[in-house]
């Protein structure tokens, strides 16, 4: 069964694989999401987080990429959880 | 003909330019290496061309003080190379899909050629030249592979004049070429997803943060250490000084050229620290105790920038950095501060902002005190004990926290959020390892040691004139109330505006209590940037900012160090 689930890339736990779908933010922030090639519809690895709402790590493709954690809370990305 | 080596950061620029045109640069691996554009030259056939090896840049609508140059410079280039990522290409693709819409012909290099086999990517050359329309060459920049070959086919750099309406169309045709060209296959876990798990780990990165900065700090102290102990002293005590006393002897012990050249003579013999000639102390200070220093302290630098560990080090960095109005990527200058603050202040071009680049400048100027100062540190304030000199760092720590969380309130505006890339851990290639520290260690001697030799030479000169008696006189409240120094101490602290390393150096003489130390070596850290960082600190930030910082450091400085008389 699919069940699709839609939270922040925040929220996400380290190692899960989800689908950006939409980044609610400035024309600024997503133009250099966009140019690090974050985007909708791009699906991104969360790789790690840090302590105290620090930076966020993911990877999409073969680019590993850091962002603040207010960054990645308005990231909205779906996650697959089917089985 | 002038021809723009541009692409994404880190993809490997600055190797393939110093490839092309033989000229040395630094390159290291972390976006944002080169922060201003370098200019060489190849010669092509009959003409000379100019290349010029751009600051990195991931779009090219600037945002960032490094992408507005990248992005200014394009105007002026009659070709462009631009090098890609092999193990990246989709968006590498993405400036090179816009840099195909100018007007300038485009050749690509497609480096990191040899990487793209072990990660499991088979890219079709052929194919994505067809697509592109322009010749794509595989490149390994570090070994030099296919660069005769780039430079053989640059005639053949063509203007497809290709543009998009949008982004979102731009984007659809890259991920239509990419899936022309690319496939992938199975890759193995290495030794580079083991080290990349455990120093993402959050309290894991923590721990090997501490590791590997405890390293780097007993690694820099045992090679430095090793060369003061077997090579430099040696050299100077065996070689140097029986030939300095010979000249001392032939000169009549005593005199005009005797004070300049050899210094005084203490107990009838040469004190390498208090003689305080041109030939005595002004080259052994440079080239027996700092350069040792230098030499480890910049091996160590290269092999930590060519892993890849420094971005790693700003995400675990940017919770405390954004407490002092900075971010993560902060820490890159600040660590390049520790060899030397000129090309530190230099790098903090890499921060957004005008408020990240006057706090880090700043902070870097009060708080971080360059090797040269801290060979002499450790060697003079070592002398009385460790214990001290855990006091001098102790105290510039404390201070370049408290200061940068008093910046972050008081100067406007706000400090962004981290966002970088952080590039795959690499095996360091020794070749730029050993260039790099060349280079670095080269640019040491030809810039510091004259003005090292001219600055013994003016503290001579000045006490022969009696200028120093007059100034110890005016500052003589301050130092001793306030500070509980001698009044000659005002020596070595208006020196240090010439060179820090000449000014500890003067400090030696004074027998000054260990407390004395402390306090003094802690001002002169704080007080104010030595000449050639204020150069650089007044290019980046302007003559008012400068004059600011310059307060602050100041008033710092007699804080602190009153602040130490109290309670030392």
């Amino acid at each position: 069964m699919s069940q699709k689930i839609q939270l922040a890339l925040s929220q996400m736990q380290a190692g899960q694989t989800g689908t950006v779908i939409q980044i609610l933010g400035g024309r600024g922030l997503i133009r250099r999401l966009d140019a690090l090639g974050i985007r909708p519809g791009k699906k991104v690895t969360k790789t790690s987080s840090t302590l105290f709402h620090g930076p966020v790590t993911l990877r999409t493709n073969q680019t590993q990429v850091a962002i603040g954690f207010g960054m990645a809370n308005r990231i909205l990305v779906e996650i697959d959880t089917s089985t | 003909m002038k021809i723009l080596l541009m692409g994404n950061p880190n993809v490997g620029k600055s190797v393939i330019f110093s490839r092309l045109t033989g000229t040395r640069t630094i390159a290291s691996n972390y976006p944002g290496t080169t922060v201003e554009f370098i200019k060489g030259s190849l010669k092509l056939g009959q003409e000379q061309a100019e290349i010029i090896d751009v600051p990195g840049t991931y779009t090219l609508e600037p945002t960032s003080k490094a992408e507005e140059v990248a992005a200014e410079m394009l105007n002026e280039g009659d070709l462009i190379i631009n090098v890609v990522d092999a193990t990246n290409l989709e968006r590498n693709l993405n400036l090179t899909l816009q840099l195909l819409g100018r007007q300038a012909p485009v050749i690509i290099a497609l480096n990191m050629w040899d990487d793209t086999h072990h990660r499991g990517i088979n890219i079709d050359t052929v194919k994505l030249e067809e697509l592109l329309g322009v010749p794509v060459i595989p490149t390994v920049g570090v070994t030099g592979q296919g660069i005769r070959e780039l430079v053989r086919r640059l005639p053949e750099a063509a203007t497809p004049q290709a543009t998009y309406a949008s982004s979102n169309e731009r984007w659809a045709k890259i991920g239509d070429i990419v899936s022309q060209v690319q496939s992938l296959s199975h890759r193995h876990h290495t030794w580079r997803d083991v080290l990349e798990d455990l120093s993402n780990h959050p309290a894991g990165g923590a721990v090997f943060a501490v590791l590997v900065l405890a390293a780097t700090f007993f690694v820099i102290r045992f090679i430095g250490e090793g060369i003061i102990n077997y090579v430099g002293d040696p050299l100077f005590n065996w070689l140097w000084t029986p030939l300095l006393m010979k000249l001392s002897l032939a000169l009549g012990s005593g005199g005009f050229w005797h004070d300049i050249l050899i210094g005084k003579l203490i107990n009838g013999e040469i004190d390498y620290l208090q003689s305080f000639g041109l030939l005595s102390t002004g080259i052994y200070i440079p080239l027996a105790v700092v350069l040792p220093y230098i030499v480890a302290f910049y091996f160590v630098l290269g092999i930590l920038e060519d892993v890849g560990y420094l971005p790693r080090l700003a995400v675990l960095m940017d919770t405390l950095l954004h407490r002092l109005g900075l971010h993560g990527y902060a820490i890159i200058p600040t660590i390049l501060g520790f060899g030397c603050n000129v090309p530190a202040v230099m790098a903090t071009r890499i921060l957004e902002s005008r408020r990240e680049r006057f706090i880090a400048a700043t902070l870097i100027s009060i708080g971080i005190p360059c090797a040269a100062l801290q060979a002499m540190i450790i060697g003079l304030v070592g002398q009385q004990g460790m214990q001290y000199v855990a006091i001098v760092y102790g105290s510039l720590f404390a201070s370049w926290i408290i200061i940068g969380l008093i910046l972050n309130r008081a100067v406007k505006g706000f400090s962004p959020e981290l966002i970088m890339e952080i590039p795959p851990y690499r095996f360091p290639p020794w070749r730029i390892v050993g260039e790099k520290l060349w280079l670095r260690v080269f640019s040491f001697i030809k810039e510091a040691l004259p003005i090292v030799l001219g600055t013994v030479l003016v503290v001579n000169i000045l006490y022969m004139l009696g200028v120093f008696d007059f100034i110890a006189n005016i500052a003589f409240p301050i130092l001793t109330v306030l500070l509980g120094l001698p009044k000659e101490t005002v020596v070595a602290l208006s020196i240090g505006f010439l060179r820090k390393d000449v000014a500890v150096g003067m400090l030696a003489p004074l027998a000054l209590t260990a407390k004395q130390l402390v306090i003094s070596t802690t001002v002169l850290a704080m007080v104010f940037p030595c000449m050639a960082t204020f150069v650089i600190l007044a290019r980046e930030l302007g003559a008012r900012d400068t004059l600011k910082a310059t307060g602050i450091m100041i008033a710092a400085a007699l804080i602190v160090g009153g602040l130490q008389n109290l309670i030392l």
